[in-house]
């Protein structure tokens, strides 16, 4: 993210060199097989646990060609798979992109009793094992839970369907967009909203022209990171899903089942495209950080 | 448009900040509010801006109470410390912002909006900077766009909380005299706050000397200047030297040797460096000093100097008469002061 000034002195520019600058530059400098070695043992690092799978997710899709890779996709299971991800996520993401501007919004710039628990709350999906998590709902909507009869009386079903999936996803990824938030509106302060209101802006012209373009970056950040989150999720989703096929199977669970199921190709069509969001996903957050000069500073 | 605050207590977290100030500002009035970091000036501009609610008393603008008129409606212009422009803005989209956030009747139209705001620009000669944004200006730049953005909705009242304050000397100086001269052509009420001596005396009509929560004086710059009401004042106004003396049948006696008999009561004097009388022969109503350093750089010549006392002061003669005396470090000279003050003890300061 940022390029690390290390180690540089100009000696060129340097009229004299004194003996301390020789001896600070020698030491921020190893040998050179020292170097190799170490980059070596970095890149093989990488290699071995990063690099390699994902190629290996690519080839083993790609294994009987083409058209059985797309033939793999359109299976109506897995199809379906792709389409409740994608409902999950938009549904999810808006959602939590509210929550996280108010609670940042909140703990930014106001004081008040109880704003270190409610800081300390954020984190707690980040904390909490996402299997967990998926139990608490359980515990919460299921036919045995605290409003399960509630639910019942009113023909509302939470968990085993598709609300429960979402409710499970945002609370796995609420942290996301406020945790951005908080630190850059906090140096920010609140003296250009308070400039604003005194000239006559109101509480939505404030947060709509100065508030929200000030955090805009952060907040595009965030809701990536977010996103990339919601796809992923398997933990609290496979709890709360209940695997009907074709119904409330995300993509995630849906590479898990074709896999159990040794349909290797499906399996891994469907990680493939996984795989290719994150690596989208890695994209436009390097792209945002490059375009960005004002948020990277922060 | 006139500012009339009445009772206003105001505590952070019970720790007491304004201890029932009362003020008034009169329509085209240009006032200073001076006082060391931590008196409650500040907070008194923003409780009148309506940013902070007072915990009792009364706000009127104009003769109306305020009391429930939220901060965008008290009509008041408000420059920030650190200026607080919207730093995602250009500078023209700065100034345009008051203008561009009117809704309804009052609302310009854009050509208007267009035309106003360079009107604004040429006036801080800035016009050619429309496109740049905040952080591509120096200090001084930001603040003079700091503040036609807050004239550009035509307020009747204009606080500037600290307007120089992070700038350096010779721009400071500039903007003074400029800010002097455009509230004498606009006629806006205003109070500016500052913890600068010279430019609270300098810029303003009248003085509100602050201290630790409380109005310690108000007057004109002459009046607080040369009649300090209390101790706090005489010393926060300029340079003062501090003696210790007695007071008996209305003479003063220089020296606090011995204890003070029943008819005498023990005093703290104070002197202005520029209010010395400096000599070489000794006379009835002068003492002895011994000269430790001298300062000729400046428009006076600085002498430091230590009494028969024991204690250490400061004189300003003229270059002339340093001459003429033909001064050295080490000499001995004897000083008559020429203007005393000794304030009752109820206003010492603490």
């Amino acid at each position: 993210m940022v390029q690390q000034a290390y180690g540089e002195i100009k000696l060129e520019q340097a009229g004299t060199i004194r003996p301390t600058h020789r001896q600070a530059a020698v030491r921020n400098t190893e040998s050179a097989p020292v170097r190799w070695a170490l980059t070596g043992i970095a890149l093989l690092f990488l290699g071995l646990f990063l690099f390699l799978p994902l190629l290996l997710v690519f080839i083993e899709a790609f294994r009987n060609g083409i058209a059985t890779y797309i033939a793999a996709l359109r299976n109506d299971e897995t199809f379906s798979a792709i389409c409740l991800t994608l409902l999950v996520v938009a549904v999810a993401v808006p959602i939590n992109a509210v929550f996280g501007i108010a609670a940042a919004w909140l703990i930014a710039k106001h004081d008040f009793r109880g704003k270190s628990i409610l800081t300390t709350l954020i984190d707690l999906p980040f904390t909490v094992s996402p299997v967990i998590a998926g139990l608490l709902f359980i515990l919460l909507f299921g036919a045995n839970g605290w409003l399960g009869p509630w639910l019942a009386e009113r023909d509302l079903k939470v968990v085993f369907a598709v609300p429960g999936i979402v409710i499970a996803t945002m609370f796995v990824t609420f942290p996301f967009v406020a945790r951005e938030l908080v630190p850059l509106m906090q140096v920010q302060g609140d003296e250009e909203e308070q400039a604003a209101l005194l000239l006559g802006a109101n509480g939505w012209q404030t947060f709509r022209r100065i508030t929200l373009p000030n955090i805009k970056w952060a907040l595009v950040y965030g809701l990536i990171l977010c996103t990339a989150r919601a796809v992923g999720e398997f933990g609290a989703v496979s709890v709360v899903s209940g695997h009907i096929r074709g119904q409330t199977n995300t993509m995630t669970l849906q590479v898990e089942i074709l896999f159990n199921e040794y349909n290797f190709v499906g399996a891994f069509a469907a990680a493939s495209l996984l795989s290719a969001f994150a690596l989208v996903t890695l994209l436009v957050k390097n792209i945002i950080e490059r375009f960005s000069p004002e948020f990277v500073k922060k | 448009m006139s500012i009339e605050v009445t009772n206003i207590i105001k505590s952070f977290n019970e720790q007491p900040v304004l201890k029932d100030i009362s003020l008034r500002v009169d329509t085209g009035e240009l006032v200073a509010l001076l006082g060391p970091s931590g008196c409650g000036k500040t907070t008194l501009l923003r409780v009148i801006a309506g940013l902070e609610l007072p915990d009792s008393g009364r706000i009127m603008l104009h003769d109306e109470d305020v009391a429930k008129v939220q901060a965008g409606k008290r009509k008041v212009g408000f420059v920030f410390q650190h200026y607080a422009l919207f730093r995602h803005m250009t500078v023209f989209e700065n100034v345009a912002f008051g203008l561009r956030v009117r809704r309804g009747a009052s609302r310009l139209a854009k050509g208007a909006i267009r035309q106003k705001v360079t009107k604004l620009l040429q006036l801080i000669q800035m016009e050619n900077l429309a496109d740049r944004y905040p952080h591509q200006l120096s200090g001084g730049q930001r603040q003079r766009v700091a503040l036609v953005r807050a004239l550009a909705v035509e307020p009747k009242i204009l606080l500037l909380d600290e307007p120089f304050g992070s700038l350096d000397a010779r721009v400071r100086q500039e903007l003074r005299t400029w800010l002097r001269k455009l509230h004498d052509e606009i006629h806006l009420t205003g109070i500016f706050v500052t913890h600068d001596q010279e430019e609270a005396l300098e810029v303003a009509d009248r003085v509100v000397v602050m201290d630790q929560g409380k109005i310690e004086q108000v007057g004109t710059p002459q009046e607080v200047f040369h009649n300090p009401a209390s101790e706090f004042v005489m010393t926060f106004l300029g340079n003062v030297n501090l003696f210790h003396g007695r007071v008996e049948d209305g003479k003063i006696t220089l020296g606090q040797a011995g204890s003070a008999t029943d008819t005498q009561i023990i005093t703290r004097l104070f002197v202005r460096p520029h209010d010395f009388e400096v000599s070489r022969t000794p006379a009835a109503d002068n003492f002895q000093a011994a000269i430790l350093r001298i300062n000729a750089a400046g428009p006076n010549v600085r002498l430091e100097l230590k009494s028969r006392f024991n204690e250490e002061f400061a004189a300003d003669i003229s270059h002339e008469l340093a001459r003429s005396l033909n001064l050295n470090a080490g000499d001995t000279v004897y000083v008559k002061p020429r203007n005393v003050r000794v304030f009752p003890p109820n206003h010492k300061a603490d």
